[in-house]
């Protein structure tokens, strides 16, 4: 920057400001500024915004603006929730053929059973909407928008146990160390929002099996990219975003005004140095100080209408609730996040599967179909993609006795339903199918690097070409695989 | 080509490619290997499986045969008839390599290069990196040799170096590098007057000495050592490996010379006589994550556990990506599948599962969560213990063996007596004449049949019955109860309460001798019975006889629980009962009377005997059992047998069943070794340990693992190492040592060269090789290639002395220049690769922190121990995660709080969060590079974090206290504690002037002030006006957020 010192002084804090970010922005020509901007910061809706992508990104016209992913941590049970299997009923309890098995590996908690009693599902299915989806009964919410729904059976993945199963579901690989989808989105598309990150991550814990599963930092970490693309966790307690408050005794005023000095005692350093890194530090600065605003506007939900609260169920008004997450993703989706990931808790379940199921479902069938409905309503479904569906499906037989009223389900990572929704994809699709045993899939299989693919697609990014290098070696979020499902895009 | 060559003509522009390259001779290494290796070599390269069209152009003589095609890729000299060129310059989308779908293509400047080179001959080098260095002399004499490399390439493009920082920037500069703290005002203001030529050089010298620089130099290395202390992965519970990270700040200040360093680390436990230090240090290959989730597999994480190692290991001592070939022959580099298991193979011999073991597992964290091999750590107090519990051991062992020495003397004397005694009795259990039985409390007790007594009536709480007996006379040793079930009682069982049971807490027996005044009481020395309920066992009876007070005994201190029950509210429990109680052998007169009390003191009221039967015994203690027959025929036989002739068998019966039944000192030295031993294993189990390699004594064998699944075994490889680098050196055994000793031979072309290019881009902000983390062939050019070489060799010629070669680096002219930018500078260098200045570098996430600590006054200097627990917001550890037993994070309220940044405890899936924010990796696996991002949260971290803000309220009390009387003083003071130099003009008055204005809104709110002031743990002091107080820590939250402050000078 070669602003004259006296001048740039001379002028108001908000003039300043300006004055600072455009300069700073210009200067992302020579390849210090933007790049260090990162995820975090562009110019709002104006010019500058498309300035923090990649060049040459997106690859083509995105359909989807913004990602919403209700990511159903533990792994939801497939058919008892969207994959009916009534042949089962007469299998009851018998043992799992070897044909259908083919000696595939098993977790250590159900390898060493002598069978494998075949468990129906308990659940009631019925048929919804014109295009006849499938739901079973405890999703009464989530079965009321059935021809929203782009409901993807073929689903298959190659970790067996959940710390690899969804390390390798948001990084394309099962081992720690590789950057998360969302950070992969934030780094090749940049932020829409000047105000707030643009990868935002919200965690939730489930009632049906309380803290199953665990979430790890590295499920929404940068890996190797530079940290500034990770997610921003908002916290399920305490402030929501870690040291966004000013210390007590410190109002906005005085922090306004301590940022003065600091921005006037960097810019005279400035003035000696010529380091632009100094520039980039205001401008954070500067962001910080937004983002003490933003944030505590965008989490108050003081504004929303009775019967918009009503829609997402009673637990919408308990912060850190997979309903008030609900809620609070439609606010950031209003406010241009690229990508908002929520993560609930509690899908893990190796036995008394029934009402561990009702508990989730109690937790999230209304809360997301409140939140689709509520984006339709607003206009934003059409470019908002939704992803919902856990890390790998369950197994049809029993870990454990079946009794009338309960039995288990091991790990299961030869087929499992994830379902989608909103833009780009044909609405009221049941996609792919499994073989009557739910075990293997007949048609049209998706790997998690093909879902991975797509998701990039409808975002405007050809996976392909989304590539990061590290150690020498060009990166990319699919790894060398997966294939676009063009069958589920409208 | 010689390497010599090589690198002279390596001697060329860092902007070549604005230069015409007609007139220039090609290199291979610098200008074509990075174009073939990017675009090519994925499918005509060292993977086999990969390969199209058949085409190798890695290995010239492949390239030059014709491929599948028929056509010729390189015809040396001959452009025109190379297919290589005839395809780049294609404008056939279908025909053009690299074709389209890679998105790799080449520019216009590419071609041109690959176009000459072809021309010029197509001449081939080996990768630089696999080559060993060469050194040559600096193509200028400069006093410090490095500069001489540097000032010649700046020539080349017409800069030159700047001049020297000034002085406080030069200390800042070296002090925060060498040590991770800043200088002090006095180290500074003693540096600033020193005049003396060997200041700086005395300087830096008392930073190498100083006990803190082992503690920076650490920090990079838990990095690479993946340094955590939890186990990582799902439940992520603790481990405890401190005791390495000890070993590793000691290594770094004693100066351990790094072929010892890396020796110790990989092998230290195959060392002979290796110390107990030197077993430590194999942590290192220790500090990986280890799976204890449910449904894991074992073979599987151990199959990663040593691929972890094969990846750490190549990463840190040779940036070479060994992780590529876990499924197939690298796409780059002349390493194959099979050469990555041959490597594996040296780390897959330990005696360990590979995932979380015996002493982990959820929750509980005994032994520290560490899982085997260990080496135990022990306190001194628990050494203390240790041994003091191995003397009492041996003593015991030896005064047992006495014991059994004298055991036939003592077997002689006591057979005597109990082969008398036995020959009075004919049977084990007599029924005696029951004079009386009656109920205290008021029930009725009915004589039965067969000997018993079934009470009914009314049940009384807390019944005592009272039964008189005349036993035979002679010896009387003990007394049987059995109770039985009956029809009247409830539920049908044993005792009277509503569910049939019984708590029995009372056997008194008063021997009344004819003509004798009061009765005596007989001494219960032990009881038994054929079922207990839980808690409720019988032996209670007979701890001492004490007599219930109130009516009620007192309950175990331990269980609350009292007397013997026997679960007669359980229908399988309904069946008969025994209990005997033996006392002291007594002598009975005829004509004696035993009144015998069945006492029921427990808090259960009604819980009173139902159907009982009282028997006497005659027999010697030792002979009475509740199965009936107490000696066996056998027994019986050769306690008969006259003693002389008696077989060792029949020997050893008796001695077993004396030293089983009665009173004796071989039996208290067992119960007492006994007791020695667990104490020895608890205490052996609970000392600290740390995990550390312990090679198998056979080695295991390993295989090749298709796709690199660990299920997939293919064919069985031997230990070797890559064909590309050298050989094993002479002596080294074909194991994890001779490993150890080939990377620091000094022939290999890696090591050296990866320590200095990490540490010249740890002081100079990017590395000579760019790529700091992989010197394959995708590796960048090295910007100063002989300066590479130089320092390489240098290293080894100096014995790998790490102290020594950071001071060589740091006093050279170019580390001590300024930083200041000039549009020339930006220019022609704007990265900065030359070197024509000082780069700024942000501070590491920890110096950061350290620093705000030092400059504070609030830092607690101390060198090791165990990770503490600095302040955390609400809830981190919580908020994704109920496992493990890393929960409900407490913040230490003492030094924990204060203590340098790499003791934090380090959860792996919940890492220090003000870490992540500044860059710092989750420590799941090898990361060999910070990046210095920029972002608004770490701004938020500043500014609001309780460390800083009560490092800056402390700073604001040493501007009041220490800085003087007025705000300018007080604002230069506290710019030399946190710059080391003064405030300029336009400086003082901006921060004295906002100050002022601060004091008087602070005056005019008390309750802002004293809020502010309150932060953090340790108490403002309480002389000075909390207005001013708070006004100050504004001005130093200020100071602390600086862009200077953050930055290395």
């Amino acid at each position: 920057m070669n602003c004259n010192d006296a001048q740039f002084f001379a002028l108001n804090a908000a003039a300043r400001r300006a004055v600072t970010r455009r300069t700073f922005l210009h200067q992302s020509g020579g390849g210090i500024g933007l790049a260090a901007l990162g995820g975090l910061l562009s110019g709002g809706s104006g010019p500058h915004a498309r300035a923090a992508m990649l060049p040459g990104f997106p690859n083509y016209a995105p359909k989807a603006k913004r990602i919403i992913y209700l990511f159903q941590s533990g792994a939801p049970s497939q058919m008892d929730l969207f994959d009916p299997k009534p042949e089962m009923s007469a299998q009851r309890g018998k043992d799992l053929p070897e044909s259908i098995r083919k000696g595939q590996r098993l977790t250590t908690m159900t390898s060493g059973q002598k069978s494998f009693p075949i468990a129906p599902s308990i659940f009631k299915f019925a048929q919804y909407g014109q295009s006849g989806a499938w739901f079973s009964e405890v999703m009464p919410h989530m079965s009321g928008i059935a021809d929203e729904w782009c409901i993807v059976r073929s689903m298959h993945t190659e970790a067996i146990n959940h710390d690899p199963a969804i390390t390798f579901m948001q990084t394309g690989s099962q081992l720690a160390g590789r950057p998360s989808i969302g950070a992969w989105t934030a780094y090749g598309l940049g932020s829409e929002n000047s105000d707030l990150p643009s990868y935002v991550v919200l965690t939730s814990f489930g009632t049906g099996r309380k803290g199953d599963q665990p979430l790890y930092d590295r499920l929404w970490s940068a890996g190797f990219l530079p940290a500034k693309y990770q997610g921003v966790k908002f916290r399920n307690k305490g402030e929501p975003v870690l040291y966004l408050n000013n210390p007590a005794g410190m109002d906005r005023a005085l922090r306004r005004d301590s940022l003065d000095e600091l921005g006037e005692l960097n810019q005279h350093q400035h003035s000696h140095l010529g380091d632009p890194e100094i520039q980039n530090r205001i401008a954070q600065y500067e962001l910080a100080f937004r983002m003490q605003a933003s944030v505590p506007e965008l989490t108050d939900f003081s504004n929303e209408s009775g019967s918009v609260l009503a829609s997402y169920g009673p637990e919408v008004r308990t912060p850190g609730t997979y309903a008030a997450n609900c809620l609070l993703a439609r606010r950031l989706a209003e406010r241009d996040v690229r990508f908002i990931q929520l993560f609930h808790m509690g899908w893990d379940h190796h036995g008394g599967l029934p009402p561990a199921v009702r508990g989730q479902c109690s937790d999230t069938d209304q809360p997301t179909a409140a939140l689709i409905k509520d984006l339709k309503q607003r206009g934003l479904l059409d470019d908002t993609l939704i992803v919902w569906g856990g890390e790998f499906g369950r197994t049809i037989y029993s870990q454990g006795a079946i009794t009338e009223t309960s039995y288990g389900r091991d790990h299961h990572p030869r087929c499992f339903t994830m379902l989608l929704a909103g833009a780009g994809l044909k609405k009221g699709l049941t996609y792919g199918a499994t073989d009557e045993f739910c075990y293997n899939i007949t048609e049209n299989p998706v790997h998690v690097h093909d879902l991975n693919a797509t998701i990039m697609h409808l975002m405007g990014v050809d996976h392909t070409r989304l590539t990061y290098r590290y150690q020498g070696r060009d990166f990319r979020l699919t790894d060398v695989h997966g294939n676009l499902v063009t069958g589920i895009l409208a | 080509m010689p390497p010599s060559f090589l690198w002279f003509t390596a001697i060329v522009s860092l902007c070549a490619a604005s230069h015409s390259f007609a007139a220039e001779r090609v290199q291979f290494n610098k200008d074509v290997r990075p174009i073939l290796s990017d675009t090519c070599f994925h499918c005509h390269g060292p993977d086999e499986k990969e390969r199209k069209g058949g085409l190798r152009l890695d290995v010239r003589a492949e390239a030059l045969k014709p491929a599948k095609s028929g056509a010729t890729a390189l015809v040396p000299g001959n452009p025109e008839k190379s297919e290589i060129i005839t395809r780049i310059l294609s404008k056939d989308s279908e025909e053009v390599m690299p074709p389209n779908k890679l998105h790799k293509n080449l520019t216009a400047a590419q071609k041109e290069i690959l176009r000459n080179w072809v021309a010029q001959g197509a001449e081939y080098e080996g990768h630089w990196a696999f080559i060993k260095p060469v050194r040559i002399d600096p193509p200028l004499r400069t006093p410090n040799p490095i500069d001489g490399f540097l000032r010649a390439k700046l020539s080349e493009v017409g800069l030159t170096p700047s001049p020297e920082a000034s002085r406080e920037t030069l200390i800042r500069r070296v002090t925060l590098d060498l040590t991770g703290l800043p200088p002090t005002p006095a180290e500074v203001s003693a540096f600033v007057s020193d005049t003396q030529p060997d200041a700086y050089g005395r300087v830096v010298d008392r930073l190498l000495a100083s006990p803190v620089y082992g503690e920076h130099m650490a920090s990079p290395w838990l990095d690479l050592a993946r340094y955590a202390d939890s186990n990582g992965f799902q439940s992520d519970t603790s481990r405890e490996m401190w005791h390495w990270r000890e070993w590793l700040i000691g290594a770094f200040n004693r100066n351990l010379p790094f072929d010892q360093f890396t020796i110790e680390q990989l092998a230290g436990d195959m060392l002979p006589n290796s110390t107990k230090d030197q077993v430590l240090a194999t942590g290192f290959n220790r500090n990986h994550r280890l799976n204890g989730e449910g449904g894991r597999i074992v073979e599987e994480w151990f199959a990663e556990t040593v691929i972890d190692r094969v990846e750490t290991t190549g990463l840190t001592w040779m940036a070479l990506t060994f992780n590529c070939c876990r499924c197939h022959d690298h796409k780059y580099d002349p390493i194959t599948q099979k050469e990555f298991y041959q490597l594996f193979s040296y780390f897959n011999s330990g005696e360990e599962t590979g995932v979380l073991g015996e002493f982990g597992g959820s929750g509980s964290s005994k032994k520290g969560g560490n899982t085997q091999p260990v080496v135990f750590l022990p306190t001194e107090e628990e050494a203390a213990k240790l041994a003091s519990l191995e003397r009492d051991i041996k003593a015991a062992e030896s005064q047992l063996a006495t014991a059994r020495k004298e055991l036939p003397t003592l077997v002689a004397a006591w057979e005597k007596d109990f082969t008398a005694a036995l020959g009075d009795a004919s049977a084990m259990w007599t029924d005696p004449a029951v004079l009386e039985a009656r109920s205290l409390g008021g029930a009725t007790l009915s004589a039965q049949p067969d000997g018993s007594y079934l009470a009914g009536g009314k049940n009384p709480a807390n019944d005592s019955y009272e039964i008189t007996l005349r036993p035979k006379s002679g010896q009387f040793t003990g007394l049987q109860l059995e109770v039985f079930p009956d029809a009247s009682l409830p539920s049908k069982s044993l005792g009277r309460s509503g569910g049939g049971n019984f708590v029995l807490t009372g056997v008194e027996i008063d021997i009344h001798a004819p003509g004798a005044g009061e009765p005596s009481a007989a001494l219960l020395i032990r009881a038994e019975a054929d079922y207990e309920q839980k808690g409720y066992e019988v032996a209670k009876i007979a701890d001492g006889q004490t007599k219930p007070v109130n009516g009620k005994r007192a309950p175990d201190k331990k269980t609350g629980k009292v007397g013997w029950a026997i679960d007669g509210a359980e229908p399988a429990k309904k069946v008969p009962r025994k209990a005997l109680f033996i006392c002291a052998p007594i002598q009975l007169a005829e004509g004696t009377t035993l009144t015998v009390r069945l006492v029921h003191a427990s808090n259960f009221g009604d819980h009173n005997l139902g159907r009982f039967r009282l028997r006497t015994s005659a027999l010697p203690a030792e002979a009475l059992s509740l199965k009936g027959a107490a000696l066996s025929e056998s027994l019986k036989t050769a306690l008969q047998c006259d003693a002389s002739k008696r077989s060792p068998m029949q020997r050893a019966e008796i001695e077993k069943f004396y030293i089983a039944n009665t009173s004796n000192l071989v039996r208290q030295g067992e119960t007492l070794l006994t007791d020695l031993r667990k104490n020895l294993k608890e205490t052996t189990e609970s000392q600290h340990s740390s995990m550390v390699m312990k090679e198998a004594a056979k080695p295991k064998p390993a295989f090749i693992l298709v796709r690199g699944e660990y299920d997939k075994p293919a064919e069985e490889v031997p230990r070797a190492l890559p064909a590309i680098l050298p050989i094993l050196p002479e002596g080294a055994s074909n194991d994890r040592l001779g490993l150890a000793k080939w990377l620091v031979s000094g022939e290999h072309p890696l090591t050296a060269r990866v320590w200095v290019n990490r540490t010249w881009e740890r002081l100079f902000g990017t590395g000579i090789v760019k790529t700091t983390e992989n010197f394959g062939s995708q590796a960048e050019w090295p910007s100063h290639p002989e300066l590479l070489d130089w320092l390489a060799t240098e290293f080894v010629r100096l014995k790998w002395d790490m102290k020594a070669m950071q001071r060589l680096l740091v006093t050279s002219e170019a580390y001590r220049q300024s930083s200041i930018i000039s549009p020339e500078h930006m220019a022609k260098d704007p990265e900065n690769r030359l070197l024509a200045r000082m780069p700024r570098l942000r501070l590491s996430a920890e110096t950061l922190r350290d620093q705000a600590l030092a400059v504070s006054g609030l830092l607690v200097s101390k060198i090791g121990g165990p990770s503490v627990h600095p302040y955390m917001p609400e809830a981190v550890w919580d908020e994704t995660s109920v496992y493990g037993n890393l929960r409900n994070y407490q913040a230490d309220t003492g030094e924990g709080l204060y203590r340098r940044t790499l003791y934090t405890i380090w959860k792996r899936t919940s890492a220090p969060p003000s870490m992540l924010l500044f860059d710092s990796p989750s420590r799941e696996i090898c990361t060999v590079k910070r990046g210095r991002s920029n972002t608004p949260t770490q701004a938020l971290a500043l500014l609001n974090e309780v460390t800083y803000v009560e490092a800056a309220r402390k700073l604001a009390e040493g501007m009041l206290l220490e800085g003087g009387a007025s705000a300018d003083t007080r604002v230069e003071w506290a710019f030399q504690k946190v710059l080391g130099r003064k405030p300029d003009a336009f400086e003082l008055e901006k921060v004295a002037s906002r100050l002022k204005a601060r004091l008087e809104q602070f005056g005019a709110n008390e309750t802002a002030a004293r809020q502010m002031i309150a932060i953090g743990n340790s108490k403002p002091v309480a002389t000075l006006p909390s207005g001013e107080l708070a006004a100050y820590t504004v001005t130093a939250n200020v100071l602390l957020n600086l862009d200077e402050t953050l930055s290395r000078p």
